[in-house]
């Protein structure tokens, strides 16, 4: 990953140098295991901050919205994709963005490594080759497989290459296939349950569930000024942690991301309880890819399923 | 233990429309248990959370005066969700009121001192507790000067008018009433914004005068920079804030501008603390 | 203070006498990470845990607490009239936790208990409540509880100290309190140089802490300076941040608190619920106008409170005890030690700090 870090730092020096952005958005290293932080560099010297691993899950394309600047933004597959929503739904501009594709081989997840270790994560590396991550603490070290360690999101990616870039910092990655992984085994699974069953699942699901909405807030999706949930007049769900007022607000979420939603993982990865909130949207993703051959993101052309209409619709109801 | 969080019990006795488009409503209430009046003693510049069981509560200035007894007043502007509630309830309606909370204005301070009141809209109310409250027999003597500056966008829009007319009748008080503008040809009070009467009517800043300021943020903006040509020190300039709050007690931690709570250790602060504050309000 | 010994063999047998006097709350591992919950009659709390994943807070301040409850039914004589719930306060002990979580509870006192008001709730919740502390032998390398208010054997807010030593606990009675949990439970056999042992394991876990954070200037900073310190500090912090409110809940010392009314059919309660000044909701007036409509300010009022307006309100140091939790769990990596480090290093003739990490 040093080659990419080094490549990074490299463009953005040339594209602040070269004032065709006012400032680079990307990740720099955390203060801890597993937690790179967002930043931006508007001038050359802040560029050596920029650092490229396996713990760049936060979606970058949440930090472009409302901004006025011309922004060079590095950005994995989903991000890009995300970008690419964000542009189809007016949030942002094409040409106010210089994007610096990187192709990706997924990022690492946090939640099941620290889950997998009894004690607190101190140091993680990654070899060079990109095969296997080491962690280590106050008294373990151990070493994995990094295929066996990825994010699930990551693991079913169809779109590791950026879909939109202005610049790619590698060659691309090879693309995983619909014949290489079953990325919708868990849906089906969730789906052939009995309505017992799934309550028993769901009820479950969000039984951690404390109501931070770092979810929410790390979805690029969810740039509402105003979140339904935070609405007083009407106020549409209560504000404690009952169980049906915390179900209310994941599913009611997950239906404003159908056919948005571009799996990226970062509701999951923010979660400090380490909720499955995908579980909602990828079968939503699911439905989208079925019923409408749409997959979010692809393109700036066309805007979502969901909110457009066209004349031929099969269906009745919108006649 | 005593619950602070707990309201009152009181019945609306009375309900006056204050202006003509009906934003504001006076609401006088009636304590069920009588010894709840005299726990609910109070000064004027505190507050009172109004609560509505199923909405919740409001923070809300007091508009009576400790002077008057045996029901306290409130006028309520309509906005948000208990508020409108608020505006639709009737006559004999039960409700709660919990309070008084805040430090109220620095009466030892005031007293044997001119007091220059600069109100605006409908931020007049604690203000009017003030002025009852100083103009009671019992109390005038302990002031100099009292001079009222209060202005509106019309004259329907002025609280308190029958009130107001009858001081501008009194010698013990100097009343200067103005609109930001009105066709009505028998206007006799004053035309113009609050800083420009304010600058016209307002006697010079001196060791013996303060100057107690309510009104919308606009009006305190442009009447900052005349008192401190005036030469009123920051330290004599008195102003009441407001911020979101919850709880009134300072716990719930909603209201802070820096250390201070504005619930418990305001509303009301000199311009000189709020200078050393953060602007969070 | 006396000092008993009481052999791991025989911990559950106490455990199981205090079930008659006590509710019995404990850490229990539940899905891969430690929580605490009410122990059910027999259950065991693990005391070989490290932490739990989110604070002790809840056990004396439940994040939605009932308080008061009233009719909706015009017809009841007490229609609209609210009323306290009657609560069945038992005696409640809290088995192993960490003095970073329990000094956190004497922190957060001074905001709920003060001279003119006393929150009933979480008063009368702290006074049933006995703590039996269990010093931290194996901190983690994101603890900096010796350089916040607490230490890994702090014994400022426990009721007992339990400190690990191998086959047993040694225990320190530090309260009234304590002693009469410890008699209760029938732990009595005194401890053979007991205090030199503690002091050994203190000093050892204390050398182990590897994160700390610089306070020493705090307070004498001027607060308008560290709060315009806006490039300096509060922009670069401000940007990664997403508003959530991880960092406010996993915290065993933060307090804040909403009032809502819910109904159910004819059946009302007025709750509260852990609020989190991240949410650009906390702070907006009813006409819309937000003091703090800004994500710099909002992540400046968490930290200006945590590190300077308590600071200089209380005058008891920083309103952090530093378990270490919201570095460790908040998404984007704000960290509050870099930022107090920065706080404490600022320099306003430069507008900079001298220390960035």
């Amino acid at each position: 990953m040093t080659s990419y870090t080094d490549k990074i730092r490299e463009i953005s020096k040339r594209l602040l140098k070269e004032g065709k952005v006012d400032m680079v958005i990307g990740f720099t290293k955390g203060s801890v295991p597993m937690m790179n932080q967002p930043m931006f560099a508007r001038n050359q010297n802040d560029v050596d901050g920029f650092a490229w691993d396996g713990n760049c899950g936060i979606n970058l394309a949440n930090y472009v919205t409302g901004r006025s600047e011309k922004i060079g933004i590095v950005a994995k597959g989903c991000d890009s994709r995300n970008l690419a929503v964000h542009i189809v739904e007016n949030k942002i501009k094409r040409d106010q963005l210089y994007i610096i594709g990187v192709p990706c081989t997924g990022m690492v997840d946090r939640h099941k490594l620290t889950a997998s270790v009894g004690g607190e994560i101190e140091a993680i590396e990654e070899d060079a080759a990109g095969k296997t991550v080491t962690i280590s603490g106050n008294d373990f070290s151990e070493t994995v497989d990094r295929v066996d360690v990825l994010q699930e999101n990551c693991a079913l990616c169809m779109h590791r290459n950026p879909v939109i870039y202005d610049e790619l910092i590698a060659e691309e990655v090879p693309e995983q296939t619909e014949e290489s992984v079953d990325r919708y085994e868990a849906v089906r699974k969730v789906e052939e349950m009995s309505p017992e069953e799934k309550w028993a699942y769901f009820d479950d699901l969000f039984s951690d569930c404390i109501r931070c909405y770092a979810c929410r807030n790390a979805c690029p999706l969810c740039y509402c000024p105003t979140c339904f949930v935070d609405e007083s007049k009407p106020q549409w769900v209560g504000k404690s942690i009952d169980p049906s007022d915390i179900r209310i607000f994941h599913f009611l979420r997950a239906y404003h991301c159908a056919g948005r939603c571009t799996d990226c993982g970062a509701c999951v990865r923010s979660c400090p309880m380490g909720i499955n909130v995908r579980a909602l949207t990828k079968k939503l993703e699911k439905d989208s890819l079925e019923y409408f051959g749409w997959e979010a993101g692809l393109t700036t052309e066309q805007r979502p399923p969901l909110d457009t209409y066209k004349p031929d619709d099969p269906e009745q109801f919108i006649k | 233990m005593h619950n602070p969080y707990l309201p009152y019990p009181v019945r609306i006795d009375d309900i006056t429309v204050e202006t003509e488009d009906k934003s504001l409503k006076t609401f006088t209430f009636v304590f069920l248990h009588p010894e709840d009046e005299e726990k609910f003693a109070y000064r004027a510049g505190q507050f009172a959370e109004l609560s509505i069981a199923g909405l919740g509560e409001i923070p809300i200035g007091i508009a009576s005066s400790p002077t008057e007894k045996g029901f306290v007043k409130f006028t309520v502007f309509k906005t948000g969700k208990v508020t409108s509630y608020l505006h639709a309830m009737k006559e004999g309606d039960v409700m709660g009121v919990r309070g008084p909370m805040g430090n109220s204005y620095p009466w030892e301070l005031l007293e044997g001192k001119n007091v220059v009141i600069i109100g605006g809209g409908f931020a007049f109310t604690t203000l009017r507790s003030s002025i009852v409250h100083m103009l009671h027999p019992d109390n005038r003597s302990k002031f100099k000067d009292i001079h009222v500056i209060y202005g509106a966008r019309s004259p329907g829009m002025l609280l308190y008018k029958e009130e107001l007319m009858a001081w501008a009748d009194r010698d013990d008080i100097h009343m200067h009433i103005t609109v930001d503008g009105t066709d009505d040809p028998d206007w006799k009070y004053h035309k113009g914004f609050v800083p420009a009467i304010t600058e016209q009517e307002a006697p010079p800043g001196n060791a013996d005068t303060y100057a107690i300021v309510c009104g919308p943020p606009v009006m305190i903006k442009f009447t900052q920079p005349v008192l401190d040509k005036l030469g009123y020190g920051h330290d004599q300039i008195i102003m009441s804030l407001e911020n979101r709050m919850k709880c009134g007690i300072g716990i719930c931690g909603h209201c802070n501008i820096g250390k201070e709570l504005v619930c418990k250790d305001g509303p009301v602060f000199t311009l000189e603390q709020l200078n050393k504050t953060p602007k969070e309000y | 203070m006396k000092v008993i010994q009481i052999d791991k063999s025989e911990l559950d047998a106490g455990l199981e006498k205090l079930e008659s006097e006590f509710r019995l709350i404990g850490p229990v591992k539940e899905k891969d990470y430690h929580l605490f919950t009410t122990l059910t009659p027999g259950q065991k709390p693990d005391l070989e845990y490290i932490n739990t994943r989110l604070s002790a807070r809840s056990i004396l301040y439940p994040q939605s607490e009932v308080m008061f409850e009233f009719s909706l039914d015009k017809n009841d004589e007490n229609y609209a009239v609210l009323k306290e719930p009657q609560k069945d306060r038992q005696p409640t002990a809290v088995i192993g936790i960490r003095p970073c979580d329990a000094d956190a509870y004497e922190v957060v006192r001074r905001n709920f208990d003060t001279p003119e008001y006393k929150d009933p709730y979480w008063l009368k919740n702290y006074e049933s409540t006995t703590l039996v502390g269990l010093a931290c032998s194996k901190p983690c390398p994101t603890c900096f509880c010796t350089s916040a208010v607490s230490g890994p054997f702090s014994e400022k807010n426990v009721d007992i100290l339990l400190v690990d030593n191998g086959d047993h606990y040694l225990a320190r009675l530090v309260t009234e309190k304590g002693e009469k949990l410890a008699e209760s439970a029938g732990w009595n056999r005194p401890a053979e140089n007991a205090d030199e042992t503690i002091e050994k394991m203190k000093l050892d876990a204390e050398s182990k802490i590897k994160s700390e954070v610089a306070t020493d200037n705090l307070a004498s900073q001027a607060l308008i300076d560290l709060y315009e310190a806006e490039a300096a500090i509060w922009e670069p912090e401000a940007f990664a941040c997403i508003n959530c409110g991880t960092c406010t809940h996993a915290c065993p010392t933060c307090w804040c608190f909403d009032v809502q009314d819910e109904t159910y059919g004819k059946a009302g309660f007025r709750m509260r619920n852990w609020d989190s000044c991240m949410y650009p909701l906390f702070t907006v007036h009813a006409s819309g106008h937000n003091p703090r409509g800004t994500k710099i300010a909002r992540i400046r009022q968490r930290f200006m409170h945590k590190l300077k307006y308590y600071v200089d309100k209380y005058e008891k140091g920083i309103q952090c005890t530093g378990c270490g939790r919201c570095v460790r769990l908040c998404p984007v990596n704000i960290d509050i030690r870099r930022i107090c480090n920065k706080m404490n290093s600022y320099d306003p003739e430069t507008c900079s700090c001298a220390v960035t990490s």
